[in-house]
Formats: structure tokens, sequence, C-alpha cells
């Protein structure tokens, strides 16, 4: 009877291969849409797949596993250029400016990013651009005690541009590496909060070269992820994209369209909320978690 | 950037409209594209599906109407199964026979806990109730100045014994609050708790721990009107975590379509109490399950789409 139940089986997985029947392509929808990847995109890259397996006569589920890994990689363009600028230009030091919607971990990622550049023996500065948000600066300064970073910072509702103008015309003086603006929260459907963004990054501008706009999305985000990303780039340029909070069980999908849409880049992603929680973005493990094992 | 619910149903509209009766394939055509919209509008797909089973079967069973054509119908189902999903048993605040009424919240980092806790404050104070802020927060950076300057801006009272940024136990300072809150006779105690991941085990114990400390009324899950689909696994993992009673919604200022709203309801079962609609403290409002219908499937246009033909 045993190896009846071997032949058996055999006969059954050689039926099964000879085609991937639709549950099969309704898991992979839902594997990208559960991964906020969004419906349009979705549909596309399935579209992609459905040619791809006709063209090279993909059988099982597991090749068919391996082309979305390969779609998905991609979409997400392995070959980006994702270095981030820190570095000083002759007497001026690099300037990165965050920015992002209410929540998103804008002054943890400034936090981290000091101390990640602090440990490559950078000097660093922080500027408490968050006049607004009860406490934000006193988050940021025990940020730069924690890891070794100065805090310029001005009273509570004080003018954002001001703070920021002060902060970069310190780290000029104190011939810092790096100075990184950390700004308040805002949603991107609010004009008056982002003309005040914009003019934060002009005044800055009269000082030195902002270097680095990095855009803070919460992986949690769903589809309005783009629109914030959209708003935001058209205000202040964005350059790259932190992805936060991945060590949750958000995928962070709505980053494939960012990118695609807007050509810029996840440079870092958040995985926790220490000091030591910020990774260089790697493509390959960010598709990994979506397709799962 | 969407195209929207009703430019899309337009079109479906137009093949279906001359029609007298709901026919499988109108019901399909138009739950199709109704389908597509929850999803772009982030409600999680298990939620999708189920609700949209159910659409189907109402569909089938509907009486034809003489008033409106099919796609018609479908829609006019769509919206009341949202709003009875939505809505249900809307209730305000259970306050407790003997006071305090303890009230705790709970969330992922970032979902607006304590400008809420600010927000309920104010809210209550201005009832007449005489509230006491709890920071058990001592987790994240200055997450207690942040909590007793939004106490000072709402005119409230403040429980802190504990610096915070890692120093203290919020068990112990949960416990506190509430001998304090009977000595000074404050008569609602709102216990604002650290950020944290569902999968966090560790510090969903602590949630639980603290919760069990002070027996609340009302635990309430604050979530982020714009996440996505992981809102499914959040709710789950905070109703098996602390458990909650009812649900707020916040950065609903935002251009979100909030479907992360039907999916919360939907997995949990627990009403969606409150809606926050700002930074400031008095941007809170109650919850409208029929506003919040209109938005996740921007029914604003449907109805009006209705009317029209
Ligand atoms: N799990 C996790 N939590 C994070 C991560 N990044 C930030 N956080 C937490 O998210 C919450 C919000 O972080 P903040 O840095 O204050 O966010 P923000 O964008 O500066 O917030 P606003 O200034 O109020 O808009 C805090 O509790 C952080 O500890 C991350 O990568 N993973
Ligand atoms: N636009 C808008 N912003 C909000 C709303 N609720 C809270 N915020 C902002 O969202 C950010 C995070 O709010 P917090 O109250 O600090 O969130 P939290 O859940 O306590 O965060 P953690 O304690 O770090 O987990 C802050 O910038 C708040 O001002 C809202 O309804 N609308
Ligand atoms: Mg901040
Ligand atoms: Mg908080």
């Amino acid at each position: 009877a045993r190896s009846q139940n071997v032949i058996g089986r055999g006969l059954l997985e050689l039926l099964s291969r000879d085609r991937l029947d639709d549950e099969v392509w309704d898991e992979i929808e839902e594997t990208l849409i559960t991964a906020d990847v969004g419906v349009a995109p979705t549909r596309a890259m399935v579209e992609n797949l459905r040619t791809k397996v006709k063209v090279l006569g993909t059988r099982t589920e597991e090749e068919l596993r391996a082309l979305l890994r390969e779609e998905l990689l991609a979409q997400v363009g392995p070959d980006l250029d994702r270095t981030l600028r820190t570095e000083p230009t002759g007497e001026r030091p690099a300037v990165v400016l965050i920015v992002g919607v209410n929540g998103t971990g804008k002054t943890t990622t400034a936090g981290k990013l000091a101390r990640a550049l602090v440990g490559d023996g950078k000097k660093v500065l922080l500027g408490a651009a968050d006049t607004f948000r009860a406490a934000a600066a006193d988050q940021l300064q025990t940020w730069g005690e924690r890891v070794g970073a100065a805090v310029v910072r001005g009273p509570e509702g004080a003018d954002p541009a001001s703070v920021a103008f002060d902060a970069v015309a310190k780290g000029i003086a104190d011939k810092v590496d790096t100075v990184i603006v950390d700004t308040a929260g805002r949603l991107h459907t609010k004009v008056g909060l982002m003309d005040e963004l914009g003019k934060i990054k002009r005044v800055i501008e009269k000082k030195a070269q902002v270097d680095e706009v990095l855009l803070v999305l919460d992986a949690t985000t769903g589809q309005n992820g783009m629109r914030q990303a959209q708003v935001f780039a058209e205000v202040v340029d964005v350059t790259g994209i932190v992805l936060t909070k991945l060590d949750g069980t958000a995928k962070g999908g709505i980053v494939i369209s960012v990118q695609r849409e807007l050509g810029v880049p996840v440079k870092l992603v958040g995985l926790g909320e220490g000091p030591d929680d910020l990774a260089p973005f790697d493509p390959k493990l960010f598709v990994d978690a979506i397709v799962g094992d | 950037m969407f195209e929207t619910l009703s430019d899309r149903l337009t079109s479906v509209f137009s093949s279906l409209r001359s029609r007298g009766r709901l026919s499988e394939a109108d019901i399909d055509a138009t739950c199709r594209e109704i389908r597509i919209a929850l999803l772009e509008a982030d409600v999680a797909l298990p939620v999708v599906k189920a609700f949209i089973a159910r659409v189907k079967e109402r569909a089938r069973g509907a009486e034809v109407s003489q008033a409106l054509n099919p796609a018609q119908q479908v829609v006019k189902i769509v919206h009341d199964e949202l709003i009875e999903v939505l809505g249900g048993e809307t209730r305000r605040i259970r306050f407790a026979k003997t006071p305090p009424t303890v009230i705790m919240l709970a969330g992922l980092q970032g979902a607006g806990k304590t400008t809420l806790a600010g927000k309920l404050a104010k809210w209550l104070r201005d009832q007449g109730h005489a509230p006491l802020l709890v920071a058990c927060d001592l987790q994240r950076p200055n997450a207690v100045q942040q909590l007793t300057v939004l106490a000072e801006r709402a005119g409230v009272a403040i429980f802190a014994p504990e610096p915070g940024n890692g120093v203290g136990d919020p068990v112990a300072v949960a416990r506190q609050s509430i001998d304090h809150a009977k000595r000074k006779q404050y008569d609602v105690v709102i216990v604002d708790t650290a950020g944290r991941l569902g999968i966090d085990e560790e510090m969903m114990r602590q949630a639980a721990d603290i919760r069990d400390a002070i027996n609340p009324d009302e635990v309430l899950f604050v979530l982020d009107a714009m996440i996505g689909q992981d809102a499914v696994n959040t709710a789950r993992a905070f109703m098996e975590g602390v458990g909650f009673d009812g649900v707020v919604l916040t950065k609903l200022d935002g251009d979100a379509r909030g479907g992360a709203a039907l999916s919360v309801r939907q997995i949990t079962g627990r009403p969606i109490m409150f809606a926050s609609t700002g930074e400031k403290l008095e941007d809170f409002d109650v919850f409208h399950p029929d506003r919040m219908a209109s938005r996740i499937l921007d029914m604003g246009d449907i109805l009006t789409l209705i009317e029209q033909a």
C-alpha cells in the first residue's frame, strides 16, 4: 500500500505541474496586494508574469515564485544609486533635511542617522526645526545626548526656518561634517504647513546647499503614501526615502510605486526604536520579505 | 491619482442602465469595480472579500426597485452595508459607577495616542469632568514631557512620577495612578502608553500588565487612518494582546480614504468611537459612520450619481 501511495503522490505532483492554476495566480496577487503594492501595479506585475510564464513554459509554483521575486526586484530597481550625501564640501558641512507626515519616525531617524555618522568619526549637529509639537525639541535633544551630537534649538513656537538657519550657520562656524535638520510632521494636504517647509529649505539655502532631503515614510502606510511622496517632492525636491517601522508586520510595498513614479530611491530603512536600528535599504531583503518563503 | 469609483462606475452604469433587473452579470460587474475601489481605499483584502460576498448576496436577494436602476441598486446596497458595518452600535464612553472611570490608550508607534490623551482630557474637562492624565510611556524619548505640555494646554492634572526615557516602571505608575486619582478625586483617569508593535511580545505583555493593574473601563485602540493592509494584523494583535473596547481613528484631517476603519471594525467587531482630526487639542470629534462610508468609497459623488441617474 505504501508504494502505491508514493506512486500516487508522484502522479499527482506530475499532474499539478502541468499547469499553474488560478489559485496560484490569486495567491500571487494577494501577496502583492497585502504588501500594499497597490491594485494597478499588482495587475501590471501579474500580467508581466503571465507573459513570462508563457514564454518560458514555467510549470511549477516554485519557478513562478522565483519569477515573481525577479519581477519585484526589477521593479524595486536594484541598480539605483542609494548613496547618502553626508560628506562636507570644502568649508561647508553637508546638510540633510528630514521631512514627512506626522509620527512616521523623523526625529528618531535624525537621531539614528547622527549616531551612524558619529560612529564613523564624523562631527554631527542636529537642528530642531520642529518648534511646534509638544516636547519635540526635547526629544531631539535626548537623541543628541544619546549619540553624541550637538543640538541647536529655538524657543517653542519659534520660526522653524530661523532655527534651521541658525543650525546650519552654527554647523559652518563649528566646522561640523553634517547638519541634520529635523522638521515637524505635517500632512501633505495642509498648504500653509507645506509652504512653511518650502521656506525652511529656501532659508537654509541662503547659507548652504541642502544635500539630502529625506522623506520619512512609515511602512504601515497604505496607498496614501503615494500622495504624500508626490506633494513633498513638489515642495522640497525629495532626494531619498527612509522607510521606517519595517520591524513590524507591514511590508511597505507602496515605496515601489513611489520610487517608480518619482524616481526617488529608498535609501534607508528603520528597524526599531534603538539608536542602531537604521540600515541601508537592501532591495533583495525587501523583496524577500514580501514574497516570503 | 486614482480614478474615482464614480468615474469607474459611470462606465458600468452606462452598460447597465437600460436593463430592468439585477442580473448576475450586473452584480459582478459592479462588484468588480467596488472591490478595486475598496482596495485602493486601503481596506484589507480579507475584509474586502467578505464584504463583497455579503453585498452580492444582498444584491441577489434584493427586491427589484422601481426607482433605481440595477447598478444604482447595487451601489445603494454597498452604501447601506458600509454604514451598517461601520456604525453598528455606536456608543459613548462608559463611565464607571464609582469613579474614577479608567481609560487606557494603546496602539502602534506614532499613531497619535499621546495627542489623543490630551484631546480626551480637554473634551472631558469641557464637559465638567476632572480628568487625570497618566504618563505610562517611559520609553520614547521625552514622552513624559510631551504629555506634561499637553496637560498644561488642556488645563488638566497629570500624574507623572517617573522621568521616563527608559527610567521607571510603567505598570507601577499605572497602578499608583488609580490611588492618586481616588485621593485627589479625579473622576476620569486617562493612561497614555508607549507605542508598540503587535509582534513585540514583551511589549504586548507589558500592555496587558498595565491593563491588569488598572482594570480599565475602556481600552481604546488608537489607529492612524493612513494605515494600509497591515491594519488587519495590527488590529488582531492588539485584540489578542490587550483587548480593546473601542477604536479611535487619527489623522483624518488628511486625504487618506481610511479603509482601515472598515477593516478594524470588521475584524474585531469593536466600534469606532472617536475621530482625531488635527494636531490641536480641539481637533477631535465623535465618529460619524455615514461620513466615513462616503469617504472610503467616494460616496459623496456616487450618491449624487444615483440622484442624477
Ligand atoms: N518599531 C519602530 N518604531 C519606530 C521606528 N522609527 C520610529 N519609531 C517610533 O515611532 C514613534 C514616532 O517616532 P518619531 O521619531 O517621534 O516620529 P516623527 O516623525 O518625528 O513624529 P512627529 O515629529 O510627531 O511628526 C516613536 O515612538 C518612535 O520610537 C522604527 O523603525 N521602528
Ligand atoms: N494631522 C494630525 N496629526 C496628528 C493627529 N493626531 C496626532 N497627530 C500628530 O501625530 C504625531 C504623533 O502623535 P503622538 O500623539 O505623539 O503619537 P503617539 O501614538 O503618542 O506616538 P508614540 O508615543 O511615539 O507611539 C504628532 O506629530 C502629532 O501632532 C491628527 O489627528 N491629525
Ligand atoms: Mg518629530
Ligand atoms: Mg506617545
